[in-house]
C-alpha cells in the first residue's frame, strides 16, 4: 500500500453536516434514448419525441425542468409555497433552461453552474442550507438535453459527422430532489467541494479523461482526511466520467493504493446499453447523474441495499469558445456522502 | 493535485479506445464509391434524355444536393454519415449537408439572425478560402500568361 505517498493534508476540507439533512423525495424525466436504456422503466415520465410539446430544444429542456419539479411537488402533495429555496442548474449559456423552466414557481431561486457536477453541487448546497437551519426544505433541480447541448457545444443536430469512441452522449434527462432538515430518506452526512484540476486534456471528445484526475484528487483527499478507503463504502459513484474516465480513475486510484474495483460505478455507464444504443463512452450532462441518482441509487440507499455511498459529481468546465481557442478542459468534482439509517 | 500533464496526456493517448480506422476506411470507400456510381448513373440518364453534356453535369450536382438536403431534413443523412464518414463528407453531399443542417438548426432563432446569419457556419471557411484561393490562382495565371 502506497497511500502515504500522496501529499500531506493540513486543512480540514470535509464539511460535516451534523443535523442530518435528508433527501426525502425525488423525481426524474427522460427522453427517447433514456427510456430505451436499462433505467428506462424507472423514469417518472418521458417523451418519445424529446420535444416535450415545445417548438425549440431549449424550451423543451426548460419544460422538462418545469414538469419534473411539478411532479416532485405532486409526489409529496406540496405547493410551491412549501419550498424555501430552489437550487437549479443546467448546461445552457447562463443557465436559462433552469431560470425559464422554473419561472412560474414563486420560490427564491439560486441558479448554479457546475457543468455536469451540478446535481452533486446542488445537493451539497441544499444539505448545507438545511443543516445550518437557514431553510427547512430546499428543492434541487438539474437538467440536460442532448439537442440543446449539441447545438451549443458541438455541431448542428443533422450534421453528418463521426464520433470518436471516447466521446459521450449528453443525456436528455432532468431530476428534482427535496433536501429537508428533517424526515426520512437518504441522509447527507458529509460534503467535500473539489478544486478545479487542469490535467492538460484539450479534446472535447474525451471529457472522461479531462475530469478523471479531478475525481482522483477529491476522492484521495476525502479518504485521507476521513481515514476511510473504498472498503468503507458499498458504492462509490461518479457523475459522468463514462467508460474512459471510469477506467482511468480505477487505474490511478490503484496506483495510489486504493482498490476500487468492487465498489466503483459511474452514472454515465448506467443510462444506456452502450453497444446496442451506440453510445460510445456513455452518458454525460447535468441530467445524467440526476437521473441515475433518482432512478436507482437513492432508492437503493433508502431501501438499505446500500448503507454508505459516495456520490461524486463530475464537471468538465469548457465552453465552445474555450475549445476553439485551444484551452485545456479543467475538471471539477464535488463529493457528497450519503447514508442509510434504520427506523 | 498536481498532474504531470505531459505524462498524463501520453497515458491517455496510449490507453484511450481508438477509432477503427481500417473499418472506417472500407466503409467510406464503399459508400463514397456508391455515391459516385449514383452520380454516374444520373449522368447517363440525363445524357439518354438528350440533355447536353454541360447541362447534365450541372444537373447531376443539383440532383445530389437535392437528395442530400431532403435526407438531412428527414433526419436520415446523419445516420448514414455516422457510418460513411469521409464517404459522404468528400462528395458534394458533405457540402450540401453542412449548409442544410445549420439552416435547420438555427431556424429557432429566426429567419434573419438565426438561419440567415448561421447558414454558412460550417461551410463558411470552404466558401471563403475556396474563393480566395481561386482569385489568387487567377492572378498567378494572368501573370504567367503575360510572359508566355
Amino acid at each position: 500500500m502506497r497511500r502515504a505517498s500522496y501529499r500531506k493534508m493540513t486543512i480540514t476540507m470535509i464539511i460535516k453536516l451534523k443535523n442530518s439533512p435528508v433527501i426525502t423525495c425525488f423525481s426524474c424525466v427522460g427522453g427517447k434514448e433514456e427510456r430505451k436504456g436499462p433505467l428506462g422503466d424507472k423514469l417518472d415520465f418521458y417523451d418519445e419525441t424529446d420535444r416535450f410539446d415545445k417548438n425549440t430544444w431549449e424550451k423543451a429542456e426548460s419544460e422538462m425542468q418545469r414538469r419534473v419539479f411539478n411532479h416532485l411537488l405532486s409526489k409529496r402533495d406540496l405547493k410551491a409555497t412549501d419550498v424555501d429555496i430552489l437550487i437549479a442548474g443546467d448546461l445552457i449559456n447562463q443557465c436559462t433552461s433552469s431560470s425559464y423552466g422554473l419561472l412560474s414557481f414563486d420560490i427564491p431561486y439560486f441558479g448554479i453552474y457546475g457543468a455536469c457536477s451540478t446535481a452533486a453541487l446542488g445537493l451539497a448546497l441544499g444539505g448545507i442550507l438545511c443543516d445550518g437551519g437557514y431553510v427547512k426544505r430546499a428543492a434541487v433541480v438539474t437538467s440536460s438535453h442532448f439537442c440543446s447541448a449539441e447545438r451549443q457545444f458541438r455541431f448542428p443536430l443533422e450534421y453528418g459527422s463521426q464520433r470518436t469512441p471516447t466521446s459521450q452522449h449528453t443525456a436528455t434527462a432532468a431530476g428534482a430532489f427535496f433536501v429537508e432538515s428533517s424526515g426520512s430518506g437518504a441522509y447527507i452526512d458529509e460534503v467535500l467541494f473539489g478544486i478545479t484540476v487542469d490535467a492538460g486534456i484539450a479534446d472535447a471528445n474525451n471529457m472522461g479523461a479531462a475530469m478523471a484526475p479531478a475525481a482522483v484528487d477529491t476522492l484521495v483527499k476525502y479518504f485521507r482526511e476521513s481515514g476511510t478507503g473504498p472498503e468503507s463504502f458499498d458504492l462509490i459513484v461518479t457523475g459522468d466520467l463514462g467508460y474512459e474516465g471510469h477506467r482511468i480513475v480505477t487505474e490511478m486510484m490503484l496506483q495510489l493504493g486504493y482498490d476500487m474495483k468492487n465498489v466503483y460505478n459511474d452514472c454515465g455507464l448506467m443510462l444506456y446499453d452502450r453497444q446496442k444504443q451506440d453510445m460510445h463512452a456513455g452518458a454525460s450532462g447535468c441530467g445524467c447523474s440526476a437521473f441515475a441518482m433518482a432512478a436507482s441509487i437513492l432508492p437503493d440507499i433508502i431501501s438499505g441495499k446500500y448503507k454508505n455511498v459516495l456520490f461524486l459529481g463530475s464537471g468538465a468546465l469548457l465552453s465552445q469558445a474555450s475549445v476553439l481557442q485551444g484551452e485545456n478542459i479543467p475538471g471539477v468534482v464535488h463529493l457528497v456522502k450519503l447514508s442509510h439509517r434504520e427506523g | 493535485m498536481s498532474v504531470n500533464k505531459e505524462k498524463y496526456g501520453k497515458y491517455v493517448e496510449k490507453t484511450a479506445k481508438k477509432s477503427p480506422i481500417l473499418k472506417n476506411c472500407v466503409k467510406a470507400f464503399l459508400i463514397g464509391g456508391l455515391i459516385c456510381v449514383i452520380g454516374q448513373a444520373l449522368m447517363q440518364l440525363y445524357l439518354y434524355l438528350d440533355i447536353s453534356k454541360e447541362t447534365s453535369k450541372a444537373l447531376v450536382s443539383v440532383t445530389l444536393i437535392f437528395i442530400t438536403a431532403l435526407l438531412t431534413g428527414l433526419g436520415i443523412f446523419d445516420d448514414i454519415a455516422k457510418h460513411a464518414g469521409a464517404g459522404t463528407l468528400v462528395p458534394i453531399t458533405g457540402f450540401a449537408n453542412s449548409v442544410v443542417s445549420p439552416a435547420l438548426d438555427n431556424k429557432s432563432e429566426g429567419f434573419v439572425m438565426g438561419l440567415g446569419a448561421k447558414i454558412f457556419i460550417i461551410a463558411g471557411p470552404v466558401i471563403l478560402y475556396g474563393t480566395a484561393a481561386s482569385v489568387l490562382y487567377g492572378v498567378i495565371y494572368y501573370i504567367c500568361k503575360l510572359f508566355m
